[in-house]
């Protein structure tokens, strides 16, 4: 999925998104930065946004002269045998030392596990490697070599994250180099804003952030208000636990992410925008703001040549790390630097939203999508997914799965070959009774459901899940094995709800926290058994009674877990 | 006391009721079984309050929350808002007066058996027993425990409605 | 002036275009319960208790916040409708700590006539009996935190009416609470004009005058609209 074409020069690329930075990939990159500085420059070293399989970072992919290979779990230890490995000048000195002084150690080998190529000696050591063992260094690294044909890669459909993983996030010549801003110029001199509102309207684009409203309609709604002043706010505030969509855009392609923005700009007229990403995000908000400062340079945003129509400034607004704030009005209310919490609605925010004025807010994957439905056509992208959830949507696929990590699949994909055959299926735990099969999907994070394993040829789009009692969201996919019981996952989620409400309405404020003691009756096996109907009551009155969707949505993981698993609850109630 | 202010239907209620247990209106000292009604008053907050409202839920037909004290726990409940760091508020009442605030011989009074064991939290006695009817009130006003008490006589449940019948306080 | 008519509970009712539901609700002669909601302030719809069912309309919506408009049809009183208002009044007791027998406001407060309207005849919820403080740092009044539901009249009265905006919120979920300043002392609070206003919004018996014992709590909660009256309308006489 992630190649270069065959006959590039030799490159690493080594994820420092936030996923590898963790499991030690910023001292990889460094390590391999280093050692590639002894190569005379032969092979480029560079740092790139999510390649995908987060769950064995850190990864790195190697270009080579036959295409591309991945590695995972690297250590920064290995950086010297990737580098070897992966440097054209030491292939062309193995192979004359192949014919010479190790010839006679070296026995001959069949196809390389390793090597992308041809070349069958490549594996072997260079000379002069300061390892003891260099055929044992490279085994190793064959061993951690990924197939990228395997289902996790090659069925993914990447547009979103089309050059996430392959540009240098920090470097606006490398996205300029795959076609950034190019839409957003052509709109600016060729599309009128009306125009560019009906290509988004006829792809049938939806909402990435959850709700899946339609974005042209959106569009058009801020368009269409009376004159004056308006905004595009780009929702950055993922919160969701298990959710790093939005994450890997920022950090891995922040120029897509901008252009997007401006291109909503242009099409609502708006002049002035805000990105709001949660301060938990540190990489991401660094990224954001050198991108935003390389654009403005370049004139990216007004004043470049033909633009001067179009002013627009944008700036990068960083949250205190409240959940709500993700909620449209609470959002705003930060922007405006209130408390944030929701107020109701209507009216909503393209009518009345920043300081008053029509306001667009859409999640950052909405806007990433805007330039490729330029680039493609709204007809090419809207026959993409399902003819009511068109196009791709990416997911962050976590919990009990072999293959975790972040995977763009048509809507409309069964979550069964998410889960089954990207994901790998769940982890096997031998010698656990009744361990280890997979048991359910919760989908939408702490606001969606659980979808049961005998639902998972259910096709992944808006309402299929919602008829499941789930919800799409923003896209977290967390799968759960035998191994928990789901009045521990409700439990979980609702902890989760108690300590990021605003607390501005009571049932969300004090529903919530009753809704957390009743299910710590069930986890603990002392609910009576009125408990039961105490607690459908009070999530029908949390969902039915609550100001934002925060609140509405606290009771859905409790809601759904009843709807399928209902015997756990009932086995949560103690003997008389 | 506020049963006193009943007045005269104090004898009209004496000829169709008879009262078989009260800590100041009988001496019987065992809750007898078969008892068709019972006022509870006060919350629930020792071993002994405990056990008591288990007997009578077991051996009584119709139980009322008899004010506030029943209802919502209400003055012996203040010590559940001393609970420094748990859930437990009995030791921290029995510290804060037997420990912080002795002038001499601090020390915490046990007495197994003769004084019975505060419960961790004082709770209202619907949350230790189902209760039937609830009169709220501090105390509830003679006119609120007849227009209680007058149906339950015809075998009827009361429906307390409005600011006479059902404010706190 | 533009006149709307809808109907409320099946019957009709004409109201001043721009009226919100509330407003139209109590044309049509209906108490609806509030407790965030006070006339002379902006609504915030957080108490939940007005909420009311609007014909075509999914969610039920909070009468306070929402704007009536010509056709609708609105219902106040259905049998879900007021099984959640009682759920919502036991969900206010339970959080905090509202023994009514010694409170300031008892036989004059809010969230106790609402307990009366909404029939609660005690909390299904257990209480929470949150450990929360009094701030008697001020001169002339005090703060009760145990009895504070959070409509945030007084957050609000103080910024819209007074413009000293001495309060705001704290906190999030079952944590927040009313703040003075910077959360600090409210007798501390320089922007305080000791001006009362926040005493007597307070449906319930967390703020108040030092002097009051129990049951002594008698405030002027119309105080707010004939101030907004008398600023909006030029009308100076209490009505």
């Amino acid at each position: 999925m992630i190649a270069l074409p065959p006959g590039s020069a030799s490159q690493l690329r080594c994820c420092h998104a936030s996923g590898c930075r963790s499991a030690g990939g910023e001292a990889l990159l460094q390590a391999l930065q280093e050692a590639a500085r002894d190569t005379g420059g032969t092979l480029t070293v560079k740092g790139v946004g999510c390649l995908r399989l987060c769950g064995r970072g850190p990864l790195v992919a190697w270009d080579g002269p036959g295409g591309t290979a991945l590695f995972g779990d690297l250590r920064p230890a290995q950086a010297g045998d990737l580098v070897r490995l992966a440097s054209p000048g030491d292939h062309e000195e193995r192979r004359r030392d192949g014919q010479g002084s190790q010839a006679g150690s070296q026995p001959a080998r069949g196809s390389d596990p390793i090597v992308p190529s041809t070349d069958q000696d490549t594996g072997s050591a260079a000379p002069g490697g300061a390892e003891a063992q260099p055929e044992a260094a490279m085994a190793a690294l064959a061993s951690q070599r990924l197939d990228l044909e395997q289902p996790f890669f090659a069925l993914q459909r990447p547009l979103v994250l089309e050059h996430c993983g392959l540009i240098d996030p920090d470097s606006l010549d490398e996205a300029l180099e795959r076609g950034a801003y190019a839409q957003l110029q052509r709109c600016l001199r060729e599309l009128s804003p009306e125009q560019v509102r009906a290509e988004i309207r006829l792809s049938g684009l939806r909402g990435r952030g959850g709700a899946g409203y339609p974005t042209g309609l959106k569009w058009d709604t801020v368009a269409l208000q009376p004159e004056g002043p308006r905004y595009v706010v780009c929702n950055a505030d993922e919160g969701d636990p298990g959710a790093f969509m939005n994450r890997s855009v920022l950090e891995g392609d922040p120029h897509r992410l901008l252009e997007g923005i401006a291109i909503a700009a242009y099409a609502v007229g708006a002049e002035r925008g805000y990105i709001y990403v949660r301060a938990e995000y540190p990489l991401a908000i660094a990224r954001m703001r050198r991108a935003l400062a390389q654009a403005r340079q370049r004139g990216l945003f007004g004043g470049a040549p033909g633009t001067a129509s179009f002013q627009f400034d944008l700036e990068v607004r960083v949250g205190a790390g409240a959940y709500v704030c993700g909620e449209e009005t609470a959002l705003l209310a930060s922007i405006q630097g209130r408390r944030g919490c929701p107020r109701p609605r209507p009216p909503f925010p393209a009518q009345s939203g920043l300081w008053g004025a029509p306001t667009l807010i859409n999640n950052v994957e909405t806007l990433a999508t805007v330039p490729v439905i330029l680039r493609m056509g709204s007809e090419a992208y809207a026959a993409i997914g399902t003819p009511t959830s068109p196009g791709t949507k990416v997911f962050a696929l976590s919990g009990a799965v072999r293959h975790t990590g972040l995977v763009e699949v048509p809507l409309g994909t069964a979550l069964r070959t998410i889960v089954e055959t990207i994901g790998g299926g769940s982890l096997e735990q031998p010698g656990v009774p009744g361990g280890g099969a997979l048991k359910a999907v919760q989908t939408g994070g702490p606001s969606g459901g659980c979808i049961p394993a005998d639902h998972l040829d259910t096709p992944v789009d808006y309402e299929s899940l919602r008829a499941l009692g789930a919800m799409m969201g923003s896209g977290g996919m967390v799968v759960v094995d035998t191994g928990t019981p789901m009045p521990l996952l409700a439990r979980h989620f609702m902890a989760f709800s108690v300590s990021e409400s605003c607390g501005k309405c009571v049932p969300c404020r004090a529903g919530t926290v009753q809704l957390a003691a009743l299910l710590d009756r069930f986890v603990e096996h002392r609910a009576e058994p009125a408990d039961l109907q105490r607690l459908e009551q009070l999530c029908a009155m949390v969902r039915d009674t609550s100001l934002c969707g925060l609140g509405q949505a606290a009771p859905s993981p409790v809601l759904s877990t009843l709807r399928w698993f209902r015997a756990e609850y009932e086995s949560g109630i103690a003997g008389p | 006391m506020s049963f006193l202010d009943l007045d005269e239907f104090l004898f009209d209620l004496a000829e169709q009721v008879e009262i078989v247990f009260s800590p100041v209106a009988s001496d019987i000292k065992t809750y007898p079984e078969g008892v068709d009604l019972c006022l509870v008053e006060g919350a629930v907050a020792n071993a002994d309050n405990l056990e008591l409202a288990l007997q009578v839920r077991r051996r009584t037909a119709v139980v009322v929350s008899f004010g506030d004290c029943a209802v919502t726990a209400n003055v012996p409940g203040l010590r559940n808002l001393i609970t420094p760091g748990g859930r437990d508020s009995a030791m921290a009442a029995l510290q804060r007066s037997y420990l912080e605030l002795a002038d001499s011989q601090a020390q915490i009074p046990v007495a197994p058996g003769v004084v019975p064991e505060l419960l961790p939290r004082v709770l209202p006695l619907h949350e230790v027993i189902p209760v039937d009817v609830y009169l709220p009130g501090c105390p509830p006003s003679a006119a609120r425990i007849r227009a209680c008490l007058e149906p339950m006589l015809r075998g009827e449940r009361p429906r307390l409605e409005g600011p006479e019948m059902l404010r706190f306080g | 002036m533009s006149v709307i008519t809808l109907s409320i509970d099946g019957q009709p009712v004409a109201v001043p275009a721009g009226s919100s539901l509330l407003q139209a609700v109590r044309a049509a002669g209906i108490r609806l319960p509030t407790l965030c909601h006070l006339d002379g302030l902006s609504p915030v719809g957080a108490c939940r208790l007005c909420l009311v069912q609007v014909e075509g309309v999914s969610r039920l919506l909070p009468a306070c916040a929402s704007e009536a408009s010509e056709g609708l049809q609105v219902q106040t009183d259905t049998p879900e409708l007021r099984e959640y208002r009682r759920m919502a009044v036991e969900l206010f007791f339970a959080e905090g700590n509202h023994e009514c027998a010694y409170c300031v406001a008892n036989g004059d407060c809010e969230l106790q006539d609402v307990a009366v309207t909404v029939g609660m005849d005690h909390s299904r919820f257990p209480y929470r009996w949150p450990n929360r403080s009094v701030d008697a740092s001020h001169p002339l009044f005090s703060l009760d935190h145990n009895r504070c539901i959070l409509c945030t009249r007084c957050v609000r009265v103080c910024d819209e009416i007074e413009a000293a905006h001495v309060w705001d919120v704290a906190e999030r979920g079952a944590h927040c609470r009313i703040i003075a300043g910077l959360d600090q002392p409210w007798g501390e609070v320089d922007a305080c004009t000791h001006c009362g206003k926040c005493v007597d919004v307070c449906p319930t018996g967390a703020l108040f005058h030092k002097a009051d014992g129990t049951a002594e709590k008698h405030p002027d909660r119309e105080r707010a609209q004939h101030l907004r009256r008398a600023r909006d309308q030029h009308e100076w006489q209490h009505r």
